[in-house]
């Protein structure tokens, strides 16, 4: 138990915190990572996703939302919807089948997993006998055909799982009435050779499509992989007719009024099948090959939808000419002489087509396409001319292009809204105008109290502004920062112009885009003014751009202004990148947030830390040597300020140099995990006499009962067990004021307070460096009748230098009644009091390893919190947070939400530094999750699980965005509409998760050499920032809640 | 170092002793009490009278066995110098004003004859400029072994005083794993253990840490559960003020507390001890331990001064009990046998005055080595 907690223990304090704090991950927003199966159910109008990691989530209506999470990780392969009704069955790739439901609990929706099943052949069948690859779920609601490799089909009993071993439908028994099907000579001789000889060679393989009749569910279409295809009479057991294709089966599709079959080929054709009961074994209709002659590769799936007009619409997925385009992503619509094959940048998963619902209707009716591809779902409307893409309201691709930065703007006033909202809406004209097809069930979400942006900044140079209120995370506005430069690319040919007649006619669809023109174009900070529309971005080749907010499209040149951080610092040579390129002349900008400042640093080096004030019109930047303020309403810099320390010479070596050592570390922590290895194989014969650690090796390696709640422990023990085979050793020496680095400069911060003496405030500037020192500058802002006239001055007039030398990761000042100083034209705007000027003032100065607080003007140490001497953690993200309580209305506390490098979350008291509560929240080898984390003004935060998904977390009893909605099937329809409270499935939902929540701290050992790797962080976070494309690897899945309700009365801490 | 020495160590000896005593180009001889030595400031009296020089401040020197010029300014030393003389002890002074501290030392014996010679001519000119030895009560302590008394004895707990930046920690930490006893039988649990030491480091002269030396606690705080990187960042944190709490791979050289020396003053009770740990409180919070609370503040470009504390704390480090022993090779006349025989460590310890508030923080039992 930590000490200093059991001092200040208040029951009343105690309850007050409950009314504050409580922990909840809420919400995932974007796309889930690694997708590997699609689901749809056309009665519920709900799409399920299945991804490698064993999740499934399902998407209705905007704000509709499930997750659920399989115990095992194994891959989702396939996700069915049981008919009409609030269930599916996944498949994984360990051929085990699950059950989930919907469940009404206290009136909102829960998804659950029923029940699980594997399916057994008989004693010493070949596994593959019983491997699935197909399942239909039959409308009787009641039975799963499931299709296998041996090509037997099984019937399985819902809900059950009870094997109906009589009604097997085995692959001999379809064989043998084929044959005695046979009309026995004539013109069919030829036809029903192949069979023989397929009995032969056992090639009847693999069942690849079961369809149930669309009229009557008596009949089952079986199609083998061989290219046999029978209908089954399951009353009678017996094969009604076959049909034969020399080619290898892909995929079947059954015609709406089941007249006629479509199936689809390896070699790229697809056939057409007339069905009737007098012909057994009928010849193609039509055999096509859409894109002969030359080699062409498989259509996985096809689709022949019937529409009122008569033309019918074909989908299909591949097919395309092998030799040219037979690496694209491709789906093809043919429909009344047109003809597209939407290009996909990403591998495609699974399509669907929504259609006509009701099951009795004569016409398919088409109205969207769904396409799930590896990195995106695109939908697109099949109804308007041009078939133009659907805007998603969630599912949106975070990572369309690599995130490298996020920035979180509470409450915007609706003003600013609604022409960032119109700015955007300028943007999305290509999207089709149809209402999102996908709208099953109902959300219950109260509507969001406030409007919240999440402004994310890409390595492409863009920043993408999203509506982070509620639960769906919607796209607004993407501003793109490339125009300001010359980059090797013109960005209107990247507009993809296709030719009339080019063939196939492709056409790219999507936004994932992967490739970054320029790696300097990265948005590394991102500060946005809500009250004045005024913009700071910051990247990585050392750009600062001031944009405004413009409603008009505009065009004019760029104020350019380079600030040299080095100033007289002689004999430097920066190794890095060279600056941008500023494009001369005007430039057009459409309507939204355009450039009308450029500063640009000198060394270009990444910028670290920016601040804007808003209504002193200045902007400071620091990077890796130094940092800047600058005025942008004179567009004049007001000065520089050098922070690199003279014996640095990291940090004017550029990003490469850097790469470079990267590379020589890793190699050299390999080859030390390979010498160790050896080393104590060779050790081993001569038995456990080595030194401390060695000897206990082989004790370990024996068998022993778990006893009690060590169980627990032991996977993380054998983890560190494994560990030793490489020991990492760790070097333990004090900062030193010549380490690497310390002139980084990592935070800033405006403040209006006492810095000179205690009877005048005057507006200031503060920096904290990564070798612990604060700079504080006095600065003389004109006021405003004379601001053009007179220049802003600047005068140092503090440095404290931390003697822990901790990085300075956080800077804020209280005022006289210990409340944070509020943000820039806040007062101004009647939103916030005016502070306290007459107290005295506080400066607190969060690093890495303490929070400190000191008085103004004079600095005199008055508090402290050693986070880091007394937990061994470090501060990643600190940030004022208000708390609201939950019982009484207008009650609330400052405190600082504080992330640390173990990926806790914790909060802080204001003034007073004390702990208040802290939860588990990012695994603590998950570097880039903890580097992405950003907190809000109101106690919630984000943080990437994977590079397209952010988890929605909250501290706040007040501020919880989560998902509650309903989703009715025809039976459940009777149940009556819930009202607000739901305390059980609270209980419910938490013992899910005690479940499960162990696993983040399970370590398996085959993840040992992984883990140590990862435990270098600094390692890894090198990794991350060079290799960006595949650091997704970590998803974390520890969050296993599904749709929860919350009870304001219910906020237990954990 | 103000606290009451144990007498007689070497008072094997009996009768008077010869002192010879030298001031510039003078001597005089007289004779001491071999077994009362008296106090040092006595001793310093009469060198005045017998010098006549009743108001001159000087430096006392003795050359000790090894022909070493060792000063003499407290009692510690002083009885030192009377027990280890033989057979007579061998006073120089000097004036403070024109002394020559680098004539104190314990070099090397080929210096030895310098030594003598520097003292007897002030004026001989130095053909190296040496290390300056400034006098014991500026000395300070690099490190120490604490609450030896409160520990279990298997266990030792050592501070490291780290000033400025001169001279590295250096020291190394890595995983692995240690067995414990625990109520469900022996088991084997992860540790976190000394690697390696660099010499020349802070670490190794203390000669107190050893590689392999398993790390229990940080300044208090328990490391059980921690993992590698945390146990790093707390000593980091810590790296001015480091308590470490090790259990020696070496376990031959423990404080053993049962064969304690007697006849000494103050000296503590270790049976009532066991019982009164329970109960009280750690002997140091880490809030205690502000000696890094000197951040620095420049104002308006001017000079850096150190940051005052706005509210005066009076708990002070110097309010913690412990024992403080010099380790730096030779210097203030105390001599260690040698790094690893810490025999003088554990006989000190137990003359020592233990305030109540003295706490076991170990709470894991029985902890056994293979």
């Amino acid at each position: 138990m930590r000490r200093f907690l059991r001092s200040g223990h208040d029951p009343a304090r105690e309850r007050l915190k409950r009314d504050l704090f409580q922990f909840n991950k809420t919400v995932e927003h974007g796309f889930p990572h690694q997708p590997s199966a699609l689901g749809y159910s056309q009665s519920l109008r709900i799409l399920a996703i299945g991804t490698r990691s064993g999740a499934v989530k399902l998407y209705g209506a905007p704000g509709v939302e499930f997750m659920g999470l399989h115990r095992e990780t194994n891959a989702v392969v396939q996700i069915h919807f049981l008919p009409g009704q609030c269930q599916l069955v996944t498949l994984l790739d360990d051929n085990s089948l699950h059950l989930w439901s919907l469940k009404v609990k206290g009136g909102v929706s829960e998804l659950q997993e029923d029940g699980s099943f594997t399916l057994r052949g008989p004693p010493g069948a070949a596994p593959s006998a019983t491997q699935i690859t197909v399942v239909l779920p039959h409308s009787s609601r009641e039975l799963l055909y499931l299709g296998t490799e041996s090509g037997n089909v099984f019937v399985v009993q819902l809900p059950a799982f009870r094997t109906l071993e009589d009604r097997t439908i085995s692959s001999d028994a379809v064989l043998q009435q084929v044959e005695s099907s046979q009309p026995g000579g004539g013109q069919s001789r030829a036809v029903c050779r192949l069979p023989e000889e397929a009995r032969q060679r056992r090639v009847f393989e693999m069942v690849e499509a079961l369809q149930e009749h669309p009229r009557n569910p008596d009949q089952v279409l079986i199609g083998y992989s061989r290219g046999l295809i029978v209908i089954w009479d399951l009353r009678a057991s017996r094969v009604l007719c076959h049909f034969l294709s020399s080619q290898q089966l892909e995929s079947v599709c059954w015609q709406r009024d089941g007249h006629v079959i479509v199936s689809c080929h390896s070699d790229g054709s697809y056939c057409q099948w007339p069905v009737s009961g007098d012909a057994p074994q009928p010849e193609p209709l039509r055999s096509c090959m859409p894109y002969g002659p030359f080699p062409c590769k498989a259509i996985t799936k096809i689709f022949w939808l019937t529409t009122k007009q008569g033309l019918p619409f074909t989908i299909f997925q591949g097919g395309m000419p092998r030799a040219s385009y037979g690496d694209r992503h491709c789906i093809s619509v043919i429909h009344d002489g047109q003809q597209t094959a939407f290009d996909f940048t990403s591998r495609v998963i699974d399509f669907t087509v929504l259609t006509e619902a009701d099951p009795a209707a004569a016409f398919d009716d088409p109205c969207a396409l769904v396409v799930l591809a590896e990195e995106e779902l695109v939908v697109i409307d099949l109804q308007a001319a041009g078939w133009p893409p659907v805007q998603p309201p969630y599912l949106a691709s975070l990572h369309c292009s690599a995130i490298t930065c996020s920035h979180h703007v509470s409450n915007i006033p609706l003003k600013l809204w609604e022409r960032i909202v119109a700015a955007g809406s300028q943007q999305h004209t290509h999207f089709s105008t149809m209402e999102w097809p996908i709208d099953g069930g109902t959300s219950l979400a109260p509507a969001p109290p406030q409007r919240d942006l999440l402004l994310t900044g890409h390595e492409d140079g863009t920043v993408r502004f999203w509506d982070a209120s509620g639960v769906c995370l919607r796209l607004l506005y993407k501003l793109s920062t490339v125009r300001v430069f010359l980059t090797d690319t013109d960005p209107s040919d990247s507009l993809n112009v296709q030719g009339e007649d080019e063939w196939p006619p492709l056409r790219k669809v999507g936004s994932f885009d992967p490739y970054s023109d320029d790696p300097r174009l990265g948005i590394q900070k991102i500060f946005l003014c809500k009250y004045s529309g005024y913009l700071a971005v910051a990247g990585t080749a050392g750009q600062v751009l001031v944009l405004e907010l413009n409603d008009e499209e505009a065009e004019h040149s760029v104020a350019q202004v380079e600030a040299d951080l080095l100033q007289d610092q002689e004999g430097y040579r920066w190794k890095g990148h060279e600056r941008l390129c500023a494009r001369p002349g005007p430039v057009r900008f459409e309507p939204g947030f355009q450039p009308f400042v450029l500063v640009q640093c000198q060394p270009p080096a990444v910028v670290t830390s920016l601040a804007l004030h808003s209504e002193w019109r200045l902007v400071a930047f620091g990077t890796s040597h130094g940092f800047g303020l600058f005025d942008h309403q004179q567009r004049r810099q007001v000065f520089v300020k050098c922070t690199l320390h003279p014996s640095d010479q990291l940090a004017l070596e550029g990003p490469l140099s850097r790469v470079k050592s990267l590379k020589k570390s890793l190699r050299q922590s390999f080859r030390r995990i390979r010498r160790s290895r050896v080393s104590s194989r060779k050790r081993r014969p001569a038995g456990p006499s080595g030194e401390n650690g060695e000897a206990g090796a082989p004790a370990q390696a024996r068998p022993r009962p778990l006893q009690g709640q060590e169980g627990a422990a032991r996977p993380e023990r054998a983890g560190v067990q494994s560990m030793e085979l490489a020991p990492v050793q760790r070097r333990i020496e004090a900062r030193s004021a010549e380490d690497s680095f310390t002139g980084f400069v990592r935070t800033l911060y405006f403040a209006d307070t006492y810095l000179r003496d205690s009877s005048r405030h005057c507006p200031s500037l503060w920096a904290g460096t990564n070798g612990g020192t604060v700079y504080a500058f006095a600065l003389r802002v004109p006021p405003a009748e004379r601001r053009m006239d007179e220049p802003v001055r600047a005068e140092q007039a503090k440095e404290i230098q931390l003697m822990h030398r901790a990085p300075v990761v956080g800077i804020l000042v209280l005022d006289g009644h210990n409340v944070p100083l509020p943000e820039p034209l806040e007062v101004a705007h009647d939103l916030s009091k005016s502070p306290d000027m007459q107290g005295g003032h506080q400066l607190l100065v969060v690093s890495e390893e303490q929070f400190k607080v000191f008085t103004l003007p004079k600095v005199s140490a008055k508090l402290k919190l050693k986070l880091t001497a007394l937990e061994g953690s470090r501060v990643r993200r600190v940030s004022v947070a208000h708390f609201g309580s939950c019982r009484a209305e207008d009650y609330g506390e400052h405190h600082l939400a504080v992330l640390t490098n173990l990926g806790d979350v914790q909060v802080v008291s204001l003034p007073l530094l004390k702990p208040q509560v802290r939860y588990s929240c990012i695994r603590r080898e998950d570097v880039s999750g903890i580097a992405s984390c950003v907190f809000t003004k109101y106690g919630q935060g984000f943080y990437l699980i994977s590079p397209s998904e952010f988890e929605r977390f909250s501290l706040s009893t007040k501020w919880l965005v989560e998902p509650r909605c309903l989703v009715d099937s025809a039976e459940t329809k009777s149940h009556s509409r819930p009202r607000n409270g739901s305390g059980p499935e609270k209980a419910l939902d938490r013992t899910r998760n005690s479940g499960s929540q162990s696993d983040g701290e399970e370590r398996r050992p085959g993840r040992v050499m992984e883990h140590a790797l990862l435990n270098d962080e600094r390692v890894l976070k090198e990794i991350q920032s060079t290799l960006e494309g595949d650091r997704g690897s970590y998803g974390d899945w520890r969050s296993q809640r599904v749709a929860v309700g919350y009870s304001l009365s219910n906020g237990g801490a954990e | 170092m103000n606290r009451s020495h144990r007498h007689g160590a070497g008072s094997g000896c009996l009768g008077t002793m010869e002192v010879k005593s030298k001031f510039g180009a003078e001597f005089r001889r007289f004779s001491l009490e071999r077994s009362k030595p008296g106090k040092f400031e006595e001793f310093y009296g009469l060198l005045q009278h017998v010098h006549k020089i009743p108001n001159v401040d000087v430096l006392v020197g003795y050359a000790d066995i090894h022909g070493d010029l060792l000063p003499i300014n407290n009692d510690d030393n002083y009885h030192k110098a009377v027990s280890t003389a033989n057979p007579l002890l061998r006073i120089f002074i000097q004036k403070k004003e024109e002394a020559d501290y680098s004539a104190f030392g314990t070099d090397t014996l080929i210096k030895k004859k310098n030594v003598l010679t520097n003292v007897l001519r002030p004026d001989n000119h130095r053909k190296k400029p040496h290390i300056v030895i400034s006098m014991p009560q500026d000395f300070r302590p690099v490190s120490s072994i604490i609450d030896v008394d409160i520990l279990p004895e298997t266990h030792r707990r050592v501070r490291l005083y780290k000033y400025g930046t001169e001279k590295p920690l250096g020291f190394y930490i890595r995983d692995g794993s240690s067995v414990r006893v625990t109520p469900h039988g022996l088991e084997k649990v992860p540790g976190i253990f000394i690697s390696r030491l660099v010499p020349g480091g802070l670490a190794q002269s203390t000669g107190l840490l050893a590689v392999n030396d398993e790390v229990l606690e940080v300044n208090g705080i328990e490391v059980s559960g921690k993992s590698l990187d945390q146990v790093t960042d707390m000593m980091i944190a810590n790296s001015r003020n480091l308590i470490i709490t090790v259990r020696p791979a070496n376990q031959r050289n423990n404080v053993v507390r049962n064969s304690r020396t007697s006849g000494s003053s103050g000296q503590s009770t270790d049976n009532s001890l066991l019982g009164c740990v329970q109960q009280v409180e750690p002997s140091f919070e880490p809030e205690d331990e502000d000696s890094d609370e000197d951040d620095i503040v420049i104002e308006d470009n001017g000079m850096p001064q150190q940051i005052p504390k706005a509210v005066p704390n009076t708990e002070s480090l110097e309010s913690l009990t412990q024992i403080e022993l010099n380790f730096e090779s030779g210097q203030n006349g105390f001599i260690p046998s040698n790094e690893v025989s810490l025999a003088p460590v554990a006989s000190g310890t137990n003359t020592e005055t233990h305030a109540p508030d003295q706490k076991l923080l170990e709470e894991d039992g029985t902890i056994i080595t293979l």
